[in-house]
């Protein structure tokens, strides 16, 4: 069963896996749980346990995919988290449960960087954010940008007492050092769980602006996709919307920011979280 | 602040989007009794009381865009990628092509 036995490095293949499953050591994929399989279990409960709150699937508790006991901070993060288990219908589709797999990732963090490094990842972002990066033509798209991004530029620019700008040179936009450190100390106030979260956010949304300005509720889900994918959306206004390619990427990337920025709001609550689980 | 709507519009969102979800009755669902048991506390029913409630606003029309937008990923995927190798008839017609009839089969 996925993560029954700690000896092993990697989870076995479960019999009913469909597609192909983790190859093995020095085969191929080596953090990856298969891409579905089978529901094995009736019930879905939290706990209470002492490092926080467990996810209990029938008897068995929950453990990550390094085999180390599933914990999270809150408890409203432990129910929406029991609620994507208790959602899977015959098949567990691990692709879609966005939730487990951030909190999977604070727990054991198998590319094992620490919060200077995360946050230094996360602001490196902003020389190439989305919506600084600018086009000359066509004309009609220069003029999207202009009025999309423009406000939210300056959104951030008031909010953090910056410089940023934006530029149609394809090095992008010149950001000064004292931004980046702005940047920096205002990341650095939030805990690694949460820090994980945001940095999901910017990859996803390719901008460090947005997933600011999401993280700091001036802007919903919705909106901050559309921003991310305005030349898309621009292209599908021009040329039609193909439904199997651009509403699944659309439908993906606002599960994915919406769980990403769940995940932080959920991380960084006092009143609900265990801080000693949060330890950086 | 983000523009979110009218709180219970949120709220039933959520309530309908559990219900989809949840193979068995939602209300016995821990999700179902906490969004209520928020809601109720909070009051999130009126306009620009208080920043926790906007907070908790915000977080809610959050998490019923993923619950929402996972249903739909996953019908699409169901849809157009879950069926395994497509015919060539198939294939054609997905981006508005039929293939010649041949008699006498495809030479």
């Amino acid at each position: 069963l996925w993560g029954r036995s700690p000896t092993a490095r990697l989870p076995r293949p479960p019999p009913a896996a469909a597609g192909s499953g983790p190859v093995g050591p020095g085969g191929g994929r080596a953090y990856a749980p298969p891409a579905e399989r089978k529901r094995f279990y009736q019930n879905v409960s939290i706990s209470q346990g002492e490092g926080g709150f467990e996810i209990n699937l029938d008897h068995r508790k929950l453990k990550t995919p390094q085999a180390k006991l599933f914990t999270v901070p809150s408890e409203a993060l432990a129910i929406a988290v029991a609620t994507e288990w208790d959602s899977q219908k015959d098949t567990i589709k691990f692709y879609t449960m966005h939730l487990t797999t951030l909190c999977n990732t604070a727990l054991d963090n198998p590319t094992q960087r620490n919060k200077t490094q995360l946050i230094r990842a996360a602001v490196k972002f902003l020389e190439t954010d989305t919506v600084c990066y600018r086009v000359e033509e066509p004309a009609a798209l220069a003029e999207l940008q202009k009025n999309e991004w423009d406000p939210v530029v300056a959104w951030a620019e008031k909010r953090y007492n910056v410089a940023i700008g934006s530029s149609t040179s394809i090095l992008g936009p010149n950001i000064p050092a004292s931004t980046k450190e702005t940047f920096v100390s205002h990341l650095a106030s939030y805990n690694m769980w949460a820090l994980q979260g945001i940095e999901y956010v910017i990859t996803q949304l390719k901008s460090l602006i947005l997933s600011m300005g999401l993280i700091d509720r001036h802007i919903t889900v919705e909106k901050a996709v559309l921003l991310s994918r305005l030349e898309e959306e621009y292209q599908i206004q021009r040329w039609g919307n193909v439904e199997w390619a651009h509403d699944y990427d659309l439908c993906e990337l606002r599960a994915r920011a919406a769980a990403g920025t769940l995940f932080v709001h959920l991380c960084s609550e006092s009143s609900t979280v265990k801080h000693k689980l949060l330890q950086d | 602040m983000a523009a979110l709507g009218s709180p219970l519009r949120t709220f039933r969102g959520l309530l309908r989007e559990l219900r989809h979800a949840s193979g068995r009755p939602y209300r016995d669902t821990p999700a179902y009794q906490h969004i209520v048991a928020t809601f109720r506390a909070h009051r999130v029913t009126s306009q620009k009381l208080c920043r926790a409630q906007q907070e908790l606003h915000f977080q809610a029309a959050t998490y019923l865009c993923l619950l929402r937008s996972v249903r739909e990923h996953t019908a699409l995927h169901r849809e157009y990628h879950g069926k395994g190798e497509r015919s060539p008839e198939e294939v054609a017609g997905l981006v508005g092509f039929r293939l010649p009839q041949q008699p006498g089969g495809k030479g």
